[in-house]
């Protein structure tokens, strides 16, 4: 079969570093071919060649694109041949309507003069195609990333798409949205469009791709032909690591005692519509030792409910009883919620858990600086001593403590941030997606330190929209949806279809008598 | 244990180019007075011009150590030449017209200024106002309140203990030294040779610690130049009149918010709002306090300002600071503050203010008219955060 891309022998070097190798790789027309790899694997690297955005001469090797060489000088001599990159990060504006943001670069019309009937014709055949039931002025800030993934989508409609990339288009989307976006790519290849799909969610990668490409260290490891027979997910990481990954997760003895954590009756309503209930008089209690993991689907009040905990950092008019080891504590703010030994981490390390210029040590002690500050004058040493020490449990790879953070990797990025919260000492930790964006050998490293903790005594809630990860590291699994807890399970009979049937059961019956 | 940890491989080969940031604005400050220096014929070093130097730039150094502090929380104030204007306004009616004695005077200036600075923090960090507009309406106001109060006429001669605040210098202990101040010259070689001192203890507690430092050889030449170029501008301070009085002020309060901003919790989490002020939030740091209480700190400076502005002109005018904040922002900017916030030191800053002032200085003495005076610093701001920014992408 003729291939539709074919990339021969792409190298690309960044100031000595070898960023790919000798990388080869083809797509076929109308199929979809995955690729796959742990971070830094070269993978978006990769793609800016394609894309143009390493320009022609800035890397060794050939693109054949339909039979001819190409020599991409910028992204729109690629766009102009139908290759069109979604990234990771959405590129949308949030205060321009949908249709405004589609057709941004250029809208139809003449001499300058935006033909707006047009525009929302257009806008709204394209929506159309890609399953949106949204007007094409709705401003994009006020639908969810779900949605927004979608208008970007058709966004690359809206030109002549021959060869679709896109770049963990799933990594901030929901099952539901998640298995949507995949039915689309589906229908694409009905259509005789071919994609490209960066992932690191292995269940989505076999159900869709045609063939998957594995990169490891910037080189071509193996494609893999998904009609042989089923791809199994585990050969696929041993390819992605080179080692044989026994388990995904590591196995623990779980020793839990008494409760640590609990609330009760808690309920916040959304900081701006204050009519909005969003958290439904929860009640929610954490063991000694205990991993406890709550599912839900994306806008579930997951988020919501540990960040209006953590200090009343989200929402308003938020009530309900709060305690620690039994006596009543006060969160009204993120400083008592720390002193009562509760610790957030985020799932935006970089928005909102990061000082992205500052080094790690920096970065360590931020939360809890009187510990290195006797009489608020820090003890530069003493910090630095925190911060090595930091580093050498939690296995930070870096060249030194004052390293910018911004600059690690995000399994890093996230070792940092343990490292910040752990050293204010907290008896319970809220984790809100600690592996999200993370390649898979940092993610087993972070289940490890989740391990520890729990078997240090602390009550550890890990918030997670990937439910293997559930399955595979807690105790109990506690499922929320539409701000209210609707099932409880131990590890052990938890299961996929338990969850998601709690979540679409919740959907049938009135709020309360779910939970009863 | 972590001492393995702790010990970083020395990499002395790339130390210059990674450190030339740092040493780049002073390096920049050296050239620029060796420049004036020489085509003005060795005017600028007199004796007489280098204490004029300081006594003209001494308001800005002050405020630039206040609005150093709001740029790095990612605000800006523009609000500092009118206030500066008002205090020494207030100042003037106050022990002019009202024969307040000077001290009880000052404090309610003092006080008056952070109270203005409160107020603006208030909308700033409490109600999420963009400062920019906050300050811009603050600039108005102040300008207005000190042409009313002063009834659009300048207000003076201020009691003559009031102006040893500008124009006096520190007691000279031996008498009669032929020309030569040695207190003074003692002050400054005591102040370098502490400097030094500070440096080597620095330098042993981190090899203590097996950091990594800068090469011996280095950081010694260092030293030394330090050492050599305090002193030397002590003796010529030294050998005019001696050491004035707002230097001594200026040089405390330097070294006080070099102090806090590098080594103390308030100075760390300031930068942190300025980095990331939602992850500095959730890391249990009062955000909106914090950013409330620069600007108070922003006005007490702007205060005090006033008063040795005031102080030197020995009369107060309704056109006093104005356009002050302009050469306040730049000297932050110029010396390597970020407009995005979290980036910024107290050393740059004064630096930055020292360029504009030897900048200003020298084309007045080589009779450069003030228009294209302005043209010269617009373009050396511009340059220097061009060449800022070019060094951070290189990076």
């Amino acid at each position: 079969m003729n291939a539709l891309l074919e990339m021969q022998g792409i190298s690309k070097h960044f100031a000595g570093v070898k960023a790919l190798s000798d990388v080869t790789f083809a797509v076929r027309p109308g199929e979809i071919h995955a690729l796959v790899g742990e971070n830094g694997a070269g993978k978006s690297t990769l793609m800016k060649v394609l894309s143009g955005v390493y320009p022609h001469g800035s890397y060794d090797g050939a693109i054949v694109f339909d039979g001819e060489e190409r020599r991409f000088s910028d992204i729109n001599a690629s766009e102009s041949l139908g290759i069109i990159i979604i990234h990771q990060e959405l590129a949308l504006v949030p205060l321009l309507s949908i249709a405004e943001n589609i057709f941004i670069a250029n809208p139809p019309g003449r001499f300058g003069i935006i033909d707006r009937g047009a525009v929302h014709q257009r806008t709204k055949e394209l929506l159309a195609k890609v399953g949106l039931d949204e007007s094409p002025d709705t401003l994009v800030t006020n639908i969810g990333v779900g949605k927004q993934q979608l208008v970007e989508i058709a966004k690359a409609l809206s030109k002549k798409v021959r060869l679709l990339i896109l770049d963990e288009p799933t990594a901030s989307l929901s099952e539901k949205d998640s298995a949507a976006l995949l039915d689309l790519l589906l229908e694409f290849k009905a259509q005789g469009i071919a994609s490209i799909l960066i992932s690191h969610k292995l269940n989505e990668v076999s159900k869709v791709a045609d063939r998957i490409t594995v990169l490891r260290d910037g080189r071509t490891v193996d494609t893999l032909d998904c009609h042989d027979g089923a791809v199994e997910e585990d050969r696929i990481i041993s390819k992605m690591v080179d080692r044989d990954l026994e388990h995904r997760y590591p196995k623990r003895e779980p020793n839990i005692g008494g409760p640590i954590f609990k609330v009760t009756n808690w309920s916040a309503y959304h900081p701006l519509h204050s009519e909005r209930q969003v958290i439904r008089n929860v009640d929610f209690e954490v063991r000694r030792g205990e991993i406890v993991g709550i599912a839900g689907l994306m806008g579930a009040g997951r988020t919501e409910f540990a960040m209006s905990i953590f200090g009343r950092s989200w929402g308003q008019k938020i009530t309900g009883r709060a305690e620690m080891e039994g006596r009543p504590i006060d969160l009204s703010t993120v400083r008592r919620a720390i002193d009562a030994g509760l610790a957030y981490v985020t799932e935006d390390r970089k928005q909102l858990g990061l000082l992205l210029a500052e080094d790690i040590r920096k970065n360590v002690t931020l939360a809890n600086l009187p510990a290195i500050a006797p009489g608020r004058i820090i003890d530069d040493m003493k910090e630095l001593r925190v911060a090595s020490d930091y580093r050498g449990r939690m296995h930070i790879r870096c060249h030194s403590v004052f390293q910018e953070t911004g600059k690690l990797s995000g399994g890093n990025q996230q070792k940092v941030v343990l490292s910040k919260w752990l050293f204010t000492d907290p008896k319970v930790l809220i984790l809100d997606e600690p592996t999200r964006g993370i390649d898979v050998g940092a993610k087993y490293e972070i289940y490890c330190i989740i391990n520890e903790l729990a078997d240090a005594g602390k009550g550890v809630v890990v918030i997670s929209s990937e439910m293997p990860e559930l399955l595979g590291i807690c105790d109990r699994i506690c499922v929320m949806n539409e701000g209210a807890f609707v099932g409880e399970f131990t590890g052990t009979e938890a299961s996929q279809e338990k969850i998601m049937r709690a979540i679409m059961r919740k959907g049938e019956q009135r709020p309360m008598e779910a939970l009863a | 244990m972590s001492d393995t940890a702790l010990k970083d491989k020395p990499q002395h080969a790339g130390f210059l180019k990674n450190n030339l940031r740092e040493y780049g604005m002073l390096i920049s400050l050296f050239a620029i007075m060796i420049f004036f220096e020489v085509v003005t014929n060795g005017t600028l070093m007199r004796p007489l011009n280098l204490t004029n130097l300081v006594l003209q730039n001494s308001y800005i150094v002050i405020m630039a150590l206040g609005m150093l502090l709001v740029i790095v929380t990612g605000h800006i104030d523009l609000s500092v030449g009118s206030v500066a204007g008002f205090i020494g306004a207030v100042a003037a009616v106050l022990m002019v017209k009202f024969d307040v004695h000077y001290i009880p005077a000052t404090l309610i200036c003092l006080a008056l200024g952070g109270l203005i600075g409160a107020a603006q923090g208030y909308w700033v960090a409490y109600f999420k106002i963009p400062s920019f507009i906050v300050t811009l309406a603050g600039m108005l106001v102040f300008k207005g309140l000190a042409l009313a109060i002063l009834a659009g006429q300048s207000v003076g001669p201020f009691p003559p203990t009031f102006q040893k605040l500008s124009s006096g210098f520190i007691p000279e202990l031996v008498p009669d030294a032929g020309g030569l101040y040695p207190t003074s010259l003692a002050v400054g070689a005591v102040l370098a040779l502490g400097l030094v001192w500070l440096n080597f203890r620095g330098r042993a507690r981190q090899e203590a610690h097996h950091v990594e430092t800068e090469p011996y050889g280095f950081f010694v030449a260092k030293n030394v130049a330090l050492f050599g170029i305090i002193t030397y501008f002590a003796y010529l301070i030294a050998s005019h009149r001696g050491m004035p009085n707002v230097l001594v002020i200026m040089t405390a309060l330097i070294a006080l918010y070099a102090f806090v901003t590098t080594r103390t919790t308030i100075g760390r989490q300031i930068y942190a709002v300025g980095g990331n002020e939602k992850a500095a939030k959730l890391s249990g740091i009062k955000t909106e306090r914090l950013t409330f209480l620069t600007f108070v700190n922003m006005g007490v400076l702007a205060a005090l300002a006033g008063l040795v502005f005031a102080a030197r002109l020995n009369t107060a005018t309704p056109k006093a600071g104005l356009g002050f904040e302009l050469d306040v922002i730049a000297a932050c900017f110029i010396g390597g503050a970020s407009a995005y916030g979290g980036v910024g030191r107290v050393g740059g800053a004064v630096i930055g203010a020292l360029i504009m002032g030897v900048m200003n200085n020298g084309m007045s003495i080589l009779g450069i008219g003030i228009d294209y005076q302005q043209v010269i610093k617009g373009l050396v701001l511009l340059g220097a955060v061009c060449l800022d920014v070019y060094n951070q992408r290189r990076a």
